[in-house]
């Protein structure tokens, strides 16, 4: 399987490289940022990489961060494939996508208030009303409420993929409930043990203040402002494929990890269960999904929600985070019209763009996607985690014919998107080092202090050559990723 | 702290030190079993070590016979036995991974190395050389958790807890102990010792490993009532029934003294540990032995019932 020629963050355009070779030629070009990843990978024997993967491998496994896959039995507590070689961004270029992320998540959380409040941009026929009010992910119940503080999506994942040396696009808004910041976080830790030469001599920006920035944004959206709010991470439990970052994070944030049993309502108070009696919690950060929250108003079969929560919400007695409805801004059909909708509240031209999307739901967009599908990648509009979606350069013949039948059926439900030659990185595989496909998910805050970004995020790697799907339930890896402000010049001999 | 936290913390220090305790119950039985059938190498030694953890019935359930193997096996690797090793061992990490939060690092590290190592074995054991090497293991295991948990825990709620499980499941298991061996330990002065006998009770002071500390206690030879009065009265003993009481007390105290609450869970320990400064072992002798450590383990699953109802478990 090869994948489309694509921009090698490393090399630039259009290099191809499978071995070590071509990375140790004094003549290659090379992105600056990365010279001292080439000494280091210069000084380091494949006897020296494997070691220090199986070093991070063992890191890893001790410390117990795993996740599961659903559906496969084996995979209940799989590792994440850890590559050690770092992704770099440059200070500038970090600081353009900064400045497009933060004009991105505000329209995100103006578009949540304005569709569950007045509904301007419906009335101004920018987005159609069907298609948000009829929406999977709109919450009837949340239509003329204002969570505390106004915020709606608090943490939000915005996936990025890159095309070339300045093209970046959106592939993704997640702005219901973004896992992988853990991995973020403990994959700065595992590098900085297993190179701490390289960050002698490369300036990265810190990422272990995200724990700190977190507390701070869920601690500003407190419905009551008087004290110091209690605050408690709300997880499915052990099973949950992202339990080990929520215990991880509830850890860092020395908050309680509660399971919907820990907590009940009375009176429109939420308390939780401890030794001394029930304590009274302010806000949740919640990473359980909208239908399984309260069983009194959404899914009742649920065995994972608290009884009466909506209702506390509903009071303004407590805040969740993210809030309740904010589904709807993750749909990818709602995705398409992101760049209209950002113009629309902050009076702005994007800076990040979109891919370009085929709304399957109008006719002749259809039309185009079933003619081109072998073309295209399509998608669920309120899929996620890489389930359900065709790649169609490198589906067969049957898997691309089962889907045209899918499209024509509920078309509604599909979105077409171009297949984007995603950028490369070199990463340590079995032969030596070999481009794989990347992108990046930054975490993105919002409390009411302002939008905070963490520099750096989540990089997602494809470890299968050629493979454009980074997603970890697909066998996906991850890199730790460095924002580099400045470096030494190498000296003669390198490191 | 979170009732369930508490509960999976002191469920996790109980399931820890059942698999201590277990490990050392098969190394103590291995080598009774070993002995020349005149030097009191008896053929029902596995027998007795089911019973001394109250495992007869369950294992009687499998079918096997009773052997060195098939019983090591159900007691250590047997996912389908409730109180194996590995069951344990998986139970008390789950438990860990559960309230992650409220252990350290090197605590967590500590439990899901121990699993992990176990995990290796897989749910068939290997011949009777595989055992030797995974006792061994375990009783590192527990004792990393509990070094890790003693160097490195914040003295506050969630190391007490941890405490009292190990502490009430420690007494619970040499009360059983004892009890199995009861009739071994006979009053003062009557059928005094064959070779048989002597093994018997070096099996129980091995199983507590306190062979040693007999020598330095009493710098004499093995005396039933000595070893008895060891077990059950002597507070220099860490597996004692005293010395596991103090311990309960003192953990049931410092909770209080955080919460500057007192419930039944305090007033049933004092009870209990005031019995044992207040008798003798010749008052527990004429009381009868086995009736003796009968109330004791139905005294101190009340006191564990009263723990999880006072903390709301």
């Amino acid at each position: 399987m090869t994948g489309p020629p694509a921009f090698d963050e490393m090399f630039g355009m259009g290099s191809g490289y499978a071995t070590a070779g071509p990375l140790f030629d004094d003549e290659t070009t090379i992105n600056a940022s990365y010279r001292w990843i080439r000494e280091w990978l210069y000084h380091s024997s494949p006897a020296v990489l494997a070691a220090r993967k199986r070093q991070a491998e063992l890191f890893f496994r001790r410390i117990g961060i795993t996740f599961a896959v659903y559906g496969d039995p084996d995979a209940a507590e799989r590792l994440i494939p850890f590559d050690i070689v770092p992704r770099i961004l440059a200070r500038a270029e970090w600081t353009r996508l900064e400045k497009g992320l933060v004009q991105r998540v505000n329209a995100l959380n103006a578009f949540l208030a304005d569709v569950y409040g007045k509904q301007e941009i419906l009335k101004a026929g920018i987005v159609p009303a069907d298609l948000v009010l009829q929406n999977s992910g709109y919450c009837l119940h949340m239509a003329g409420r204002t969570p505390p503080g106004g915020i709606w999506t608090h943490v939000a994942g915005i996936d990025l993929v890159r095309t070339g040396p300045d093209e970046f696009f959106v592939l993704e808004d997640n702005a219901r409930t973004p896992s992988g910041v853990s991995y973020m976080l403990e994959n700065r830790e595992v590098m900085l043990k297993l190179a701490p030469e390289l960050f002698q001599h490369v300036r990265v920006a810190p990422v272990e203040t995200y724990p700190e920035m977190l507390l701070e944004t869920l601690a500003s959206v407190s419905p009551r402002g008087d004290r110091a709010p209690v605050i408690v991470l709300l997880t499915p439990g052990r099973h949950n494929s992202a339990f080990y970052e929520h215990s991880f994070l509830a850890d860092k944030l020395g908050i309680e990890l509660v399971e919907g049993s820990d907590l009940f309502v009375r009176d429109d108070v939420v308390y939780m269960r401890t030794t001394q009696g029930p304590e009274r919690v302010d806000v949740i950060y919640r990473r359980l999904d909208d239908a399984f929250i309260d069983p009194l108003v959404f899914n009742p079969a649920s065995m994972l929600g608290v009884p009466g929560l909506m209702s506390a919400y509903a009071a303004g007695n407590v805040t969740l985070a993210n809030a309740v409805g904010t589904g709807v801004a993750d749909d990818k059909a709602i995705y398409s019209y992101m760049p209209d909708i950002v113009r629309f509240y902050t009076g702005e031209e994007p800076i990040l763009q979109n891919v370009p999307t085929w709304r399957c739901r109008e006719p002749d967009a259809l039309g185009y996607v079933l003619d081109h599908l072998s073309e295209l990648v399509v998608k669920e509009v309120d899929g996620s985690g890489g389930y359900g979606m065709l790649i169609g350069p490198q589906a067969p013949q049957a898997t691309l014919a089962a889907f045209a039948a899918k499209l024509k059926a509920t078309p509604d439900k599909f979105i077409a998107q171009p297949t984007l030659a995603l950028s490369t990185c070199p990463t340590a595989v079995e032969s030596g080092m070999a481009p794989r496909h990347v992108d990046l998910r930054p975490f993105v805050l919002s409390g009411r202090d302002g939008v905070k970004i963490v520099p750096g995020g989540l990089t997602r790697v494809a470890m299968t050559p050629g493979s454009l799907v980074v997603n970890s339930s697909q066998g996906g890896g991850t890199k730790d990723t460095w924002v580099v402000d400045d470096w030494d010049e190498p000296a003669e001999g390198g490191l | 702290m979170l009732s369930r936290t508490a509960s999976n913390l002191y469920w996790m220090g109980r399931y820890l030190e059942r698999a201590d305790y277990t490990a050392r119950l098969i190394e103590a039985t291995q080598r009774l079993a070993a002995l020349p059938s005149s030097y009191g190498g008896a053929t029902n030694a596995w027998e007795s070590a089911l019973a001394s953890s109250w495992m007869t019935h369950a294992f009687a359930e499998t079918g096997m016979a009773i052997t060195e193997i098939n019983v090591g096996a159900f007691l250590t690797l047997d996912p389908g036995n409730s109180s194996s090793i590995r069951t344990c061992l998986e139970t008390a990490r789950a438990n860990a991974r559960t309230v992650r939060t409220a252990l350290t690092e090197e605590g967590w590290e500590a439990i899901n190395a121990a699993w992990l190592e176990i995990s290796r074995y897989g749910t068939q054991l290997d011949g009777r050389e595989a055992l030797g090497p995974l006792l061994d293991m375990v009783k590192h295991a527990v004792s990393a958790f509990e070094g890790a948990a003693q160097r490195t825990m914040l003295r506050g709620d969630a190391f007490w807890f941890i405490n009292l499980g190990s502490s009430i499941e420690r007494a619970d298991n040499s009360a059983r102990l004892l009890d199995v061996k009861y009739h071994l330990l006979l009053p003062r002065g009557e059928n005094v010792g064959g070779s048989l006998d002597y093994f018997q009770w070096t099996t129980i002071l091995r199983t507590v490993s306190a062979m040693t500390a007999y020598r330095w206690v009493y710098r004499d030879t093995v005396k039933p009532w000595l070893v008895a009065y060891l077990l059950i009265l002597n507070r220099q003993i860490p597996r004692s029934l005293a010395s596991c009481y103090e311990d309960i007390r003192r953990h049931l105290d410092l909770l209080a003294s955080q919460s500057g609450k007192r419930g039944p869970a305090h007033r049933l320990a004092a009870a209990g540990h005031a019995k044992l400064t207040n008798t003798s072992i010749d008052a527990i002798f004429s009381e009868g032995l086995h009736e003796f450590l009968t109330h004791f383990i139905v005294d101190n699953n009340r006191l564990g019932d009263a723990i999880a109802k006072q903390y709301l478990f």
